[in-house]
């Protein structure tokens, strides 16, 4: 019966401890809203025809002009009705409740949204670009800020969100029941690429998520979504040969550089990489640089260093994110589009948003 | 068929009060009369022609988001334009058509009437809500080309002080529009306690007046609080106040307090008007008395007051405390109580009716399905702990949708063509409005049905792309919103044709006691010679013709 509801109302997998009875709640006030939307309905459609004006000069009888209204009926459906209402806040009040306390052995993990990705710090030193992985069958206390403006951290197949706010500490914890993949979706409009701020949730078995710790890659034996976008591509060796630029595509996705940086030179909010690679550019404080495995291994470490001229500083450092094999697939990916045209106007910046943050970095 | 609708028992043997004078459109002639015009009803047309021009514009924008959504990835603009066009729709439909359509075009034109007065209390403040409409919706269009908006309508903070668009005017344009319903509403709220016509006690007058005077309430009260908020998004926006900025010492969710307590009572003026027009259709048509007359009127105001206190559940996810979340989600179901009883008293008052099924009628049925499960769809957003999920995806997109359009939009057409023959002393073709208004409802229902799975699904709003599991309930509600906009074009369409050569209406087609039916169509330009004596109320369905007559007494 719960799936199958669940499949009538399009919901996602119940993947957290409280997703299954947040459900069943929405089964419940779903199934009266629409019951009672059509009974409304069918008893306003009976009377249209039942008094409908041919009928009542045919009939006089069914004409009531005088009669007294039931306002004891009108008042005990509202009364009772309004007891229904009731009843759905005292347990939507008391799901709230148990969403937003978290148990106190809960592990802690610190998020970080920005325009537009997602960022994660593991107490224990690790730390991971839009993939966030977490231990299933163990509750997980998220402590969630803002660089910039307000995201909103959600993941429908735990049936939980947060707003995260700059300057402020947010929180939100879960539980994932057993390993598995679960998107994360940012739903506070935050500017324009807005859509494009996913992420994912990687829940491992317990043993896994200590290895993954530890900086030794996991298994990679967790199910997911059948259309899960392949932008979130594991970050080990992959089985088969591939060439070093087909693994810098990867890694170019995997760590979201595809967000601000495009491949076949449409302008976007970061340089184009179609034709860059061996030219020279100018700089934002003067002077020029050529582009070549010195520059763009400084400007993926220390980005704000040297800045290319007419960009936004807001590519975040990846010191320490990016492994050196990647640096290099990266690298040659740019190699290998040294000869693509850019479009015209491509050498200008699409997206001209302002960052609070680096307005006063740039003065 | 097409004639079932007029009243067969009402035979017209007077043509109205005024008959024997020019009506209000011959009245004077040139186009300086009609720009200086003082007469309510000249407005209300002038209001009528803006608001229409603004709701096709609003919804080009939303024809141009639906579009865009065909596919998951872009279909044909890019994301920079697609977030204007969200914002650009919701500004443009909120402020230049939902909130003045009814109460300016509508209000303007039987409120004064219904009361038996010869205009609203300031004739000249109310022309001049209408220029001050006009200069805000100047301000805001060239806002949209110089720059645009690409913040929603919630211009929530930080995101919009930093944003490189046109916000600034976006916001002076949105504070002068409030200036011109301030002038409307408080205009409304004294011509009801003093132009009253002798007899008209308060328990006497239409529940239209009622609904409108609610609504000048909560306009009067809640909008100032709008402008000053927007002024500081202005200010912030053009001189860097950094009033809202935490790093500064600001908190960006105390705009979203400021901005929701105007911004959800502002939903009750969207929809309130939207009740004042259904309940008089209802009587109207059925010809009887309300089921309970003060149940509506009462209500209205008890939704005016109660919806002062909800605004956190817009907030629930947004950094409030939990016990405040408890309180706002409490006091939201109260709104739901109030909509109940009057839903239930619409449909009580049919019983032992003797109805006509106009078009006005078929309104009302879809209005009757689609308030009360958008309705209800708001209790189930209230409740906390599904709200989490639903928060800010499509599911809250469909549920508004079903109250502004399924509600306010419904009632408008409802009210436009109910009142068309007082209006412009014409019939509309009934068969046509009868299948228009089918068209309008399987739009509605296509567009709007499938978004609230999208919701259930986790698909957020405001999402230029979106993953791919949602496109086919996507595809589904976008063909449901070019039928809609093709079911609204052949409506207005109908209307227009009818201005022409709709056959001749006498003054009361649909057999009403309501007062304004009891001028000629069109009404003279000073709707009365002398102040009418009124000596029942607005529904007495039980009097005979002539009875009902004598007891209006009207020059």
């Amino acid at each position: 019966m719960n799936e199958l509801l669940r499949r009538i109302l399009f919901l996602p997998r119940q993947a957290s401890t409280i997703a299954e009875e947040i459900d069943k709640l929405h089964y419940f006030v779903i199934i009266i809203t629409m019951g009672g939307a059509l009974l409304v309905t069918l008893i306003g459609g009976w009377f249209l025809f039942r008094y409908r004006r041919t009928a009542v000069q045919k009939d006089p009888s069914r004409r009531m002009p005088e009669a007294t209204p039931a306002i004891w009926l009108e008042a005990v459906v509202v009364v009772g009705l309004f007891g229904m209402f009731i009843l759905w806040w005292v347990i939507g009040f008391w799901q709230f409740m148990a969403i937003r306390v978290p148990p106190e052995n809960a592990l802690e993990i610190y998020v970080t949204g920005k325009q537009w990705m997602w960022k994660f710090a593991y107490p224990q030193g690790a730390n991971s670009i839009a993939t966030l992985y977490v231990p299933a069958g163990r509750p997980v206390k998220l402590i969630l800020t803002s660089r910039d403006v307000i995201h909103s951290f959600f993941v429908p197949d735990f049936r939980l969100k947060q707003d995260v706010l700059p300057g402020r500490l947010t929180t939100l914890w879960f539980e994932a029941k057993e390993p598995g993949r679960h998107d994360i979706l940012c739903t506070e409009y935050c500017g324009v690429s807005h859509s494009t701020m996913r992420g994912e949730v990687i829940a491992l078995a317990p043993e896994e998520y200590e290895r993954w710790l530890q900086g030794k890659s996991p298994a990679p034996a967790v199910a997911g979504p059948v259309d899960l976008r392949p932008s979130s591509v594991t970050d080990y060796a992959p089985p088969e040969l591939v060439s070093m630029v087909r693994q810098g595509e990867r890694a170019a996705a995997e760590h979201g550089c595809l967000r601000c940086h495009t491949l076949d030179g449409t302008p976007h909010l970061g340089p184009t990489w179609a034709g860059l690679y061996g030219t020279t550019i100018r700089l934002e404080d003067g002077g020029s640089v050529k582009v070549d495995e010195a520059y763009i291994t400084e400007s993926m470490m220390d980005p704000l260093a040297r800045i290319h001229a007419g960009y936004q500083r807001i590519m975040p450092s990846y010191l320490g994110q990016i492994r050196p094999a990647e640096t290099s697939a990266i690298i040659e990916l740019m190699k290998s589009l040294r000869d693509v045209r850019p479009k015209p106007g491509a050498q200008a910046p699409w997206g001209t948003v302002t960052v609070p943050e680096t307005r006063e970095g740039g003065q | 068929m097409s004639q079932a609708t007029i009243d067969a028992d009402a035979k017209p043997e007077s043509l109205g009060v005024g008959a024997d004078h020019p009506d209000y459109l011959r009245a004077d002639s040139g186009l300086r009369s009609w720009l200086l015009t003082k007469d309510h009803k000249r407005i209300a047309l002038m209001f009528y022609v803006g608001v229409i021009l603004f709701l096709g514009l609003g919804g080009v924008f939303a024809l141009v988001l639906r579009t865009e959504l065909l596919t998951p990835e872009q279909t044909f603009i890019d994301a920079n334009t697609y977030n204007q066009m969200f914002t650009l729709h919701g500004i443009t439909m909120v402020w230049l058509f939902m909130i003045p359509a009814i109460p300016t075009v509508f209000g303007n034109f039987v409120l004064p009437i219904m009361l038996g007065a010869k205009d609203l209390a300031f004739p000249r403040i109310n022309l001049a809500s209408f220029y001050v409409y006009v200069l805000s919706a100047i301000i805001l269009l060239g806002a949209m080309l110089a720059g645009g908006a690409d913040t929603g309508w919630t211009f929530y903070v930080p995101y919009s002080t930093t944003s490189p668009t046109a916000v600034t005017w976006m916001g002076i344009g949105i504070f002068v529009n409030g200036i011109s319903s301030i002038m409307t509403s408080v205009n409304f709220i004294v011509t009801t306690h003093t132009m009253r016509a002798k007899g008209m006690s308060w328990h006497r007058m239409p529940l239209f007046v009622w609904a409108s005077y609610a609504t000048s309430i909560i306009i009067l009260f809640a909008t100032p609080v709008l402008g000053m908020s927007l002024v500081l998004i202005a200010l912030d926006h053009a001189l860097g106040l950094t009033l809202f900025n935490p790093r500064y010492g600001g908190d960006p969710v105390l705009f979203q307090h400021l901005f929701w307590f105007y911004s959800h009572p502002a939903v009750y003026i969207m929809i309130l008007p939207a009740f004042g027009v259904i309940s008089e259709v209802v009587c109207s048509f059925s010809h009887n008395k309300p089921a309970s007359y003060r149940a509506i009127a009462y209500s209205s105001l008890g939704i005016a007051f109660i919806g002062f206190f909800t605004w956190g559940h817009h907030m629930f996810v947004a950094g409030l405390s939990e016990f405040d979340a408890g309180v706002f989600g409490a006091l939201s179901m109260f709104v739901g109580i109030f909509s109940a009883i009057k839903v239930f008293t619409w449909v009580a008052t049919l019983r032992g009716g003797s109805i006509s099924f106009a078009t006005p009628m078929l309104y009302f049925l879809w209005f009757l399905f689609l308030f009360v499960f958008g309705g209800m769809t708001g209790v189930a957003v209230a409740t906390q702990s599904l709200d989490v999920h639903w928060h800010d995806t499509y599911f809250v997109v469909a549920h508004f949708h079903f109250i502004m359009v399924g509600g306010t939009l419904t009632s408008f057409l409802a009210g436009a063509h109910y009142w068309f023959p007082k209006m412009f002393g014409r019939l509309y073709d009934e068969r046509v409005g009868l299948l228009t208004s089918v068209a309008v409802f399987i739009g509605f229902v296509f567009t709007f049905l499938p978004q609230f799975l999208l919701g259930n699904g986790g698909m957020p709003r405001r999402y230029f792309t979106y993953p791919e599991r949602y496109q086919w309930l996507n595809v589904l509600s976008t063909g449901g919103a070019w039928l809609l906009g093709a079911g609204l074009i052949l409506a207005l369409g109908n209307l227009l044709v009818a201005l022409k050569w709709g056959k001749r209406a006498g003054p009361n087609p649909w057999g009403s006691r309501s007062f304004e039916w009891i001028t000629a169509s069109p009404p003279s330009k000073h709707n009365f010679e002398e102040t009418p004596e009124i000596e029942r109320s607005a529904y007495e369905y039980t009097l005979s013709e002539e009875v009902a007559r004598e007891r209006a007494k009207a020059r």
